[in-house]
């Protein structure tokens, strides 16, 4: 059984005593320790269960790469699932409980599934699923729903606030342990701009657990005084709790910080995603310590040799106190020694190798422990924790020759440098035949903007596994004791047979053994990309940090190839998982996305507005009283709009101002019409195509002077199109003599429209508006009851009516005085819906009903706005294509249903007979569909084949249910076909 | 995420402040143009895995257009140039010349 | 012209630093040759010169910015700014030059406090170490555009469209609690 030592523990405070709650039972640990470091210390060992055979698992690892301690952290709005025990850093108050059992823990009905491991191999779900679609909606969809998925989702929002943040550097230093202090140091002297990032919250990495000695001093002491030396240098920016977690183009990283995890009470941001601009990543990232692959090296107690001296020597707690090593290389050796020094007692080494001396091995049998050379596991006994081992010899099947009784196997298959930053963004690895392991390759990096190499690897994570190769690697003077080679060791025994190969398992987190890859081999799955999806090797939370170089070796093995042949599946990032409250970072809530508002937004939330939203504007749809629906106050907007006033904020539209020698020249080809010829004071309706033919915009263009002219578009267009007359004028005609502004948010506009629009803007008093003195399609600036504004007599409702462009910052007391003043007139303000159903009873069209980006001005009739005279504008050459010229086009007509109706927006007239997909043809469709309380009843656009041909024509509509609605065709222009209102 | 100099601001920004404008030292054609030649205009664009010159507004900055040459394989870029012009620079294709010896050349 | 109120009317929040919607400001855009001797005379007039690339100009309680290779950014008192625009478009007459008053379509927030830089560090991709007195960096803020120069000791300046400016203070709030300090 696992303890806490009396003694040591190097990042454990024992003044300092932390209470958490797991499964709801309360725990003591030390601040320092790690969440898995206080279970193990207060005796836990049985920690989770698996994902597919609900078998026992307890820790096998002490850092990122841990596989079985996932936990469900927090609660309410502060719960996360999947977190891992090994990086969560304890703090007082913690509550985490285990994931994926049930009833709890200790028994488990889950737990049958072991049971029935022969029928549950690879790709089973992909077999059985195949079956029918009958069972998989009926019988293993419900089921598999039922038991997937690791922890709970939380159902509250997330509590917890999140942020990102830039930064640049010459030097990214990718891991904060000897090695990466090694380049730190080295960048800085250069004068370089260094950020070293360390994923855990201790300097030094593995070095001072595992000692050795680094000029002259301990390595602990090392990293103390290099870290001080960094620490004055103003070129250099040291961060903890800070991953890696992906390296990407031209030197693009993700930094992964950890704020306020382990002090969640201290108003901190939660986590921080880094988004840094490196010229050069030192990737010092380390290495994993690899399993061994026998029988029940699964079960709580098996750990990974490292861990258990991390165990040890960082937070003072021993995972058993009878301990078996079981090793294919010298460096499992210091976990005897640490044991031994612990007071554990060691009962063996089980060393794979045929021969084993050296320094770390003389050191262990010096102290008399047994080391059995070519010895292995065959299997493990224990289901919720080690009970003893199994020996036999490696070579063999698994005959077993002696049973050790022990409650703790530390297990070392070697180690695997970390490649991943270096393989994200294209850098390539290569098989080290006598590390057995991949290392990147210097050969192939990934490369930046100038071709140039943006990562470089050191330390173990470039296979300098150990610490005087590292030194060496560094130029530093340095080492440790002399290791001798690994022998690689993929299944143990060597011979090991399908009972055994059945319990070996290679992915912890999603139970894939042995036999699994090999039967993956045997059905022809010859790619390491297919056999990993197929088995689900690697796929898991841990991306087979532990698993893939396992996995891929014994692939190769059953293919008969050689590991290379094989090669790795892809690493990507983050290398670890990171928070979606991270990636979000501060786009949520009221700053999720931009809002653009107008000078007017307050007043019309503050009256009840129901908005719309147009681009990344609201506008008010509609201003509903008390007790009426949406539809009874659009309905009272247009009617007192049409008999009286109304006010509508038309801010939002699009207002660019055109100038210079050639604007002329430049607007002609711009819109379809010609505007050169436009009088100086006048207004002109115009339509922008793209060359493509297509329509894109409308609006009133206004000839402010001689050389200057003002385009209006659409609410959504104004960037847009902004953007488009710029790019003509950079990128095609640069040596026209043309400057246009934006000025789209200088002004708010108000649309003053209605019979009564003229006596309320005389109360108003300082210009003249009336007839003779602003015509319509004129305008005037002027002051309005004192305010400097533009007056525009244009009208999209078909009445009386002036826009009134006013400096932004006088908008809302502009409205407020129109509204004050209007009173007496029964002034009201009016929305969009109101302005939509108006334009449809004038037969306006509107860009985004009747366009869609297949639509020219010819389909809607508007050929009268396309110059004759006009040599060239845009969309001119592509509206002669044949295409564009058909006279059976679909064009635009009005649409009355027979019984008042409202037509359905979207429906399709249908036409006689079926197409080659036996859908009924079809011969038009409705674009706009209001219900038009000025002629109290059903009014539609729409687009029909030689639609203006066929006045008086009924077609039929099908709707939802098989209703069928028929409508007339008839003229567009519903309300004052002579246009009499507007211009009086 | 690339990395490009903007010519006309002399700043070097990421790409989230620029709109990419697709393929660059497109010849227009209008009225008075063939079929052919108006769809080679309109429709037919390059894909090569290899050099490539593309259009890129500085839209967040100064607004400007400007034109780069950029190897699609490796994301390399030669170099980035104002938009005024029909062709690239001489120096610029020297260069790529030089970096890429097997190139066909931009047109 | 007391009828004018700012987006945000001088809102400001304190936390590790100050942001504050910094109220009406006169801003005048103008494009044009930059190398034109009219211009210069014009900005003269003004107490200015032309700018550099990137960089703005300061006199007394104006400025000038340089926005892009043919355009140009006065920042005058919001009073001033009609009576600026009517004299530059004078003396600019002759050439070919579009002067516009753009006070009303922007928003100018100031951020201070020895940790300013934190605060937009954590919106804005620019290099902020780097950044000199004296220069103006047209990029974004989040989601929108913005443009952000060092206009006093511990203190940054930003201007962003008017319509954004609700958006620009969150931003710049949420940035700027305490225990978000990054160093």
């Amino acid at each position: 059984m696992s303890q806490r030592l009396q003694t040591g523990g190097r990042l454990i405070d024992r003044s300092k005593e932390v209470t958490f709650t797991f499964n709801h039972t309360r725990y003591k640990g030390y601040a320092g320790d790690t969440l898995a470091s206080a279970l193990l210390g207060a005796g836990k060992s049985l920690l989770g269960r698996s994902f597919k055979y609900h078998r026992a698992r307890g820790l096998v690892a002490s850092g990122v790469e841990e596989p079985n301690v996932l936990v469900n952290l927090g609660k309410g709005d502060r719960l996360e699932p999947d977190q891992r025990a090994t990086t969560t850093e304890l703090f007082d108050g913690a509550v985490a409980s285990s994931q994926n059992h049930w009833p709890t823990l200790a028994f488990d009905v889950g737990a049958i599934n072991d049971y029935a491991y022969r029928m549950l191999p690879a790709g089973f779900y992909y077999k059985t699923f195949m079956l029918s679609t009958w069972a998989w909606h009926k019988v293993f969809e419900p089921v598999v729903r039922q038991a997937a998925g690791l922890g709970a989702a939380p159902t509250k929002a997330d509590a917890d606030r999140y942020e990102q943040a830039y930064a640049y550097c010459d030097v990214l230093v990718a891991g904060g342990g000897v090695a990466g202090l090694m380049a730190a140091l080295k960048a800085a002297a250069e004068g370089k701009r260094v950020l070293v990032a360390e994923q855990t919250a201790h300097w030094g990495g593995r070095a001072p657990v595992d000692g050795g000695e680094i000029e002259g001093m301990a390595p602990e002491a090392w990293v103390k005084k290099t870290l001080e030396a960094l620490g004055k240098m103003d070129n250099v920016r040291l961060m903890t709790r800070t991953m890696v977690a992906g390296l990407h183009d031209h030197g693009y990283a993700i930094l992964y910080e950890r704020v306020g995890d382990h002090v969640p009470d201290e108003g901190r941001p939660r986590h921080r995603l880094w988004r840094v601009r490196a010229g050069l990543t030192k990737v010092a990232s380390g290495a994993i310590e690899r399993p061994l692959a026998f029988a029940g090296n699964d079960v709580p107690g098996v750990m990974l040799a490292s861990a258990v001296r991390d165990y040890i020597v960082n937070w003072a707690v021993s995972p058993g106190k009878e301990i078996v090593v079981v090793t294919n290389n010298d460096d499992a050796y210091r976990t005897a020694l640490c044991a031994l020094d612990a007071g554990m007692k060691v009962v063996a080494v089980l060393d794979a190798r045929e021969w084993a001396h050296g320094p770390l091995v003389e050191a262990v049998k010096a102290r008399g422990v047994r080391v059995l050379e070519g010895h292995a596991v065959s299997k493990v006994r224990g289901k919720s924790g080690v009970v003893a081992v199994e020996i036999c010899h490696q070579d063999s099947t698994g005959s077993v020759l002696e049973v050790l009784g022990c409650d703790c196997v530390a297990m070392s298959g070697g180690w695997s440098p970390v490649v991943h930053l270096y393989s994200h963004s294209g850098g390539k690895v290569m098989w080290d035949e006598a590390g057995a392991m991949f290392r990147p390759d210097p050969a192939r990096p990934p490369v930046g903007d100038k071709g140039q190499p943006i990562a470089e690897v050191v330390g173990a994570a470039n296979g300098a596994l150990t610490l005087s190769a590292l030194c060496a690697e560094a130029g530093v003077a340095g080492g440790a004791e002399e290791e001798n080679p690994i022998t690689p060791v993929w299944i143990m025994p060597a011979k090991a047979g399908n009972d055994l190969k059945f319990k070996a398992f290679l992915d912890y987190q999603n139970d894939v053994k042995v036999s699994d890859v090999q039967l993956a081999a045997r059905e022809g799955y010859a790619s390491v990309e297919h056999t990993k999806r197929y088995t689900t090797l690697g796929m898991a939370t841990d991306q087979g940090k532990l698993s893939n170089i396992n996995g891929l070796a014994i692939l190769s093995d059953a293919l008969g190839q050689a590991i290379p042949q094989t090669g790795t599946t892809t690493f990507r990032p983050p290398y670890t998982p990171i928070s979606f409250g991270a990636v979000t970072g501060e786009a949520r809530g009221d700053i999720f996305q931009p809002l653009r508002k107008t000078p007017m937004h307050g007043w019309h939330e503050a009256h009840g507005v129901h908005w719309e939203p147009v681009g990344l504007w609201r506008r008010p749809y509609t201003y509903p009283r008390k007790g009426e629906g949406h539809r009874d106050s659009v309905n009272r907007e247009i009617v007192n709009t049409r008999t009286n006033v109304g006010l509508l904020d038309a801010s939002t539209l699009g207002k660019i101002v055109v100038k210079g020698p050639d604007a002329g020249k430049f607007l002609d080809m711009m819109y379809t019409n010609m505007m050169s010829t436009l009088p100086v004071g006048k207004c002109r309706y115009g339509l922008m195509c793209s060359d493509n033919g297509f329509l894109i915009d409308d609006g009133v263009v206004v000839r402010l002077a001689e050389d200057t002219w003002l385009c209006h578009t659409t609410s959504g267009g104004a960037d847009h199109i902004h953007g488009h007359m710029e790019d003509w004028l950079q990128c095609e005609w640069w040596d026209w003599k043309v400057y246009t502004a934006n000025l789209t948010e200088q002004y708010a506009q108000i649309a003053v429209v209605g019979p009564k629009a003229r006596k309320l803007l005389e109360k108003l008093g300082g210009m003249d508006v009336s007839k003779e003195g602003m015509p319509f399609m004129t305008f005037k600036d002027g002051e309005l009851a004192g305010f400097p504004v533009r007056v525009y007599r244009i009208s999209f409702s078909g009445e009386l009516s002036y826009e009134i462009a006013v400096p932004a910052n006088m908008g809302l007391a502009l409205w407020e005085k129109l509204h004050e003043a209007g009173a007496e007139f029964g002034v009201m303000p009016y929305g969009t819906e109101a302005l939509h159903v108006m334009r449809a009873e004038k037969g306006f069209i509107m860009i985004g009903d009747e366009t869609d980006g297949t639509v020219i001005p010819q389909d809607l009739n508007l050929g009268w706005a396309i110059s004759k005279k006009k040599e060239d504008f845009l969309g001119k050459r592509a509206q002669m294509r044949t295409h564009m010229a058909d006279p059976d086009r679909w064009k635009l007509v009005g649409l009355e249903t027979l019984d008042g109706t409202v037509l359905p927006d979207g429906v399709y007239a249908v036409d006689e007979g079926v197409n080659e997909n036996n859908q009924r043809n079809v011969q038009g469709r409705v674009t706009s569909t209001y219900y038009s309380p000025t002629l109290k009843k059903g009014i539609a656009m729409g687009l029909v084949k030689h639609g203006p041909e066929r006045m008086g024509e009924v077609l039929d509509f099908p709707a939802d249910n098989g209703v069928v609605l028929q409508a007339r065709i008839v003229d567009p222009v519903f309300y004052d076909k002579a246009g009499e209102k507007a211009d009086v | 995420m690339l990395t490009l100099t903007c010519p006309c601001c002399g700043v070097t920004v990421e790409e989230t402040e620029l709109a990419p404008g697709g393929e660059a030292h497109l010849k227009r054609f209008g009225p008075g143009s063939t079929d052919e030649e108006f769809e080679t205009y309109m429709f037919a664009r390059k894909n090569p895995k290899g050099v490539h010159f593309e259009r890129w507004r500085h839209a967040y900055g100064c607004g400007k257009w400007f034109l780069t040459a950029r190897c699609t394989a490796t994301l390399e870029v030669f170099g980035s140039y104002p938009a005024q012009t029909t062709e690239p620079p001489a120096e610029l294709i020297a260069k790529i010349k030089e970096k890429r010896p097997g190139w066909e050349g931009y047109k | 012209m007391s009828k004018a109120v700012s987006a945000l009317n001088g809102q400001s929040h304190t936390g590790f630093a100050t942001v504050t919607e910094a109220g009406l400001k006169g801003m005048v855009s103008l494009r044009a040759d930059l190398s034109s001797k009219a211009l210069a005379k014009a900005l003269k007039a003004l107490g200015l010169t032309v700018p550099a690339q990137r960089a703005i100009v300061t006199e007394g309680a104006r400025s000038v910015a340089w926005m892009s290779p043919d355009e140009l950014l006065v920042l005058c008192g919001y009073e001033e700014a009609a009576q600026v625009t009517a004299d530059l478009e004078k003396a600019l007459a002759k050439d070919h030059a579009l002067v516009t008053n753009v006070s009303d379509a922007r928003a100018m927030f100031t951020v201070s406090g020895a940790k300013g830089d934190e605060v937009l560090m954590k919106l804005c991709p620019i290099d902020f170490e780097t950044l000199e007195a004296g220069e103006m960096r047209r990029s974004r803020a989040a989601q929108v555009a913005a443009a952000v120069w060092r206009s006093g000791p511990q203190e940054l300046s930003v201007i962003c469209f008017r319509s954004v400016a609700g958006y620009m203070m969150g931003l710049l709030e949420v940035s700027s609690r305490k225990g978000g300090e990054i160093y």
